[in-house]
C-alpha cells in the first residue's frame, strides 16, 4: 500500500540531495549579491548616515553587528534543531547533513555576538562580563555549538552521529526561549529587546531601518555560507555516486 | 504517516517538552539566585540577604548625586519609584552614570543601612535616539525614564 504524502512536494524533494545540490547552485548567486549589497550597504548606511545615540554616542553603532548576529545564532540553532528532528523522524539524509553544517557558521556567529557585547559592554556598563541571565544563557548556546560540534566528529558512523547529535540539539533548544526572555523573566544588567518586528521600535526610525537592513543582510550570508557548506557535504557523502561522478568528470 | 516515524515524532517530542519542563522546573526553583540585583525594596523589606556581598539595581535619584571634593568618594539615592536606598562608592563611574539612570551596583548593606559599593555599573535602556529627539522628547516631558517614573506614580 502507498503510503499517504501528507506533507508538500518540495519537502519530499528536498529529500534528494541530487536536488538539494542543484537548487542550492541556483539559488547560492541570488544570496550572495543580496548579501554583498545589503551589508556593504547597511554597514555604510549605520555608521556614516545614522544618527548618534543622545546618550552613548558613536559607541552604539556596534549594535548593528552585536544585534543581528545575536538574533542570527539562535535563528541558527532552531534550524539546526529542526533539521536534526526531521532527520529523526524521517531519516532524510539532507536534513542529516544541513544540521551538520549549522553548528559550526552557528558558533562562530554566538562567539561574534559574545564578542561585540563584551566589547560594548566595557564602556557603557563599566565591565566586560556580568554573570547575568542573558549573558549566561548566550555563552550557554555557543558551549552547546561546541558540543554539537564535538560529538558529531567523535563518532564515526555518519548516522549515528547525527541522531546523537540531534538529540543533543533537541535538548539545548530549550535555551533558545530562555535567551529570549530572561531579559523580562529576570532582573539583568542587559536592557530588553530594541529590535522587535511585532511592537513598534524603541528606536528611531532612522536608527532602526539600517539595522533591519544589516539583519537580512547576516541572514542572507548565513544562507550563502550554510549552502556551501551543505553542497560540501552532499559531495562529499555521495562522492560514490553516479551523478557526483558524472559532476566531477564533467 | 507511518506508525514508525509516529513513533519517532511522539520521542523527539517528548526530548523537547522533556528537557523543557526539567529546566522551567529548575529555574522556578533557582529563580532568587538567577536575578542578577536586588531593588530597593527587597532591601528594605528585608528580602536580601544581611552582612554579604549582594547585587542592587535601581534608578539613581534625580538630584541625589553628592561628589566629595577630595576623593572619589560619591553617594547618591537610588530609588525603584518605592524605596530608596543610599549609596556610598569610592571609585570611578561609569561614562553612563547619569541622575535618573538605571545602575546596577555591587556592596553590602552596612550598620547604618547604607549600601556600601565596591563596584557600580550602568545600566541603560532598549531606548536609542538621536540627541534632537531627545531634546524635543525632553522639552515635552516624554522622555522614557520621565514616562516611566510616571507610571511608577501612578502605580
Amino acid at each position: 500500500m502507498a503510503e499517504k504524502k501528507w506533507m508538500p512536494r518540495w519537502f519530499y524533494q528536498l529529500a534528494s540531495p541530487r536536488w538539494c545540490y542543484q537548487i542550492t547552485g541556483k539559488l547560492l548567486p541570488i544570496f550572495a549579491v543580496a548579501a554583498l549589497i545589503l551589508l556593504v550597504g547597511g554597514t555604510a548606511w549605520a555608521l556614516i548616515y545614522a544618527p548618534a545615540d543622545y546618550q552613548q554616542g558613536n559607541s552604539f553603532r556596534i549594535i548593528y553587528i552585536h544585534v543581528p548576529s545575536a538574533i542570527l545564532a539562535q535563528s541558527c540553532y532552531m534550524m539546526m534543531a529542526v533539521a536534526g528532528a526531521i532527520g529523526l523522524i524521517w531519516k532524510m539524509k539532507v536534513a542529516d547533513m544541513v544540521a551538520k553544517a549549522c553548528a559550526p557558521i552557528g558558533a562562530s556567529i554566538a562567539i561574534l555576538a559574545l564578542a561585540t557585547g563584551a566589547i560594548w559592554g566595557k564602556p557603557t556598563w563599566g565591565a566586560w562580563w556580568v554573570w547575568d541571565a542573558r549573558l549566561t544563557s548566550m555563552l550557554i548556546l555557543l558551549f552547546l555549538y561546541l558540543g554539537v560540534i564535538a560529538l558529531n566528529s567523535a563518532i564515526e558512523s555518519e548516522q549515528t552521529a547525527a541522531q546523537a547529535t540531534a538529540v543533543l540539539a533537541l535538548v539545548g533548544l530549550v535555551n533558545i526561549p530562555i535567551i529570549k526572555y530572561s531579559v523580562d523573566w529576570w532582573n539583568t544588567l542587559h536592557q530588553p529587546a530594541t529590535f522587535t518586528l511585532t511592537e513598534r521600535p524603541a528606536m528611531a526610525m532612522e536608527m532602526w531601518l539600517p539595522l533591519l537592513v544589516m539583519v537580512i543582510g547576516f541572514y542572507c550570508f548565513f544562507a550563502v555560507v550554510m549552502m556551501l557548506r551543505l553542497r560540501n557535504e552532499i559531495i562529499q557523502r555521495e562522492r560514490r555516486s553516479s551523478w557526483v561522478r558524472e559532476l566531477i568528470s564533467g | 504517516m507511518n506508525p514508525k516515524r509516529k513513533q519517532r515524532l511522539i520521542i523527539v517530542l517528548f526530548i523537547v517538552f522533556g528537557a523543557a519542563i526539567a529546566v522551567g522546573l529548575v529555574m522556578y526553583a533557582l529563580n532568587q539566585n538567577i536575578n542578577l540585583f536586588y531593588s530597593p525594596t527587597d532591601i528594605v523589606e528585608g528580602k536580601a540577604p544581611e552582612g554579604t556581598r549582594i547585587r542592587a539595581g535601581g534608578m539613581v535619584v534625580e538630584g541625589s548625586v553628592n561628589r566629595d571634593q577630595q576623593s572619589l568618594q560619591v553617594e547618591f539615592g537610588m530609588t525603584d519609584y518605592a524605596n530608596n536606598v543610599t549609596v556610598v562608592y569610592n571609585g570611578i563611574l561609569p561614562d553612563l552614570f547619569r541622575e535618573g539612570q538605571g545602575i546596577v551596583a555591587q556592596g553590602q548593606m552596612n550598620s547604618e543601612g547604607v549600601f556600601e559599593a565596591v563596584e557600580v555599573l550602568a545600566k541603560h535602556d532598549e531606548n536609542y535616539m538621536p540627541p534632537e529627539v531627545a531634546d524635543a522628547l525632553e522639552r515635552a516631558g516624554q522622555m522614557p525614564e520621565q514616562i516611566r517614573a510616571k507610571e511608577a506614580g501612578q502605580q
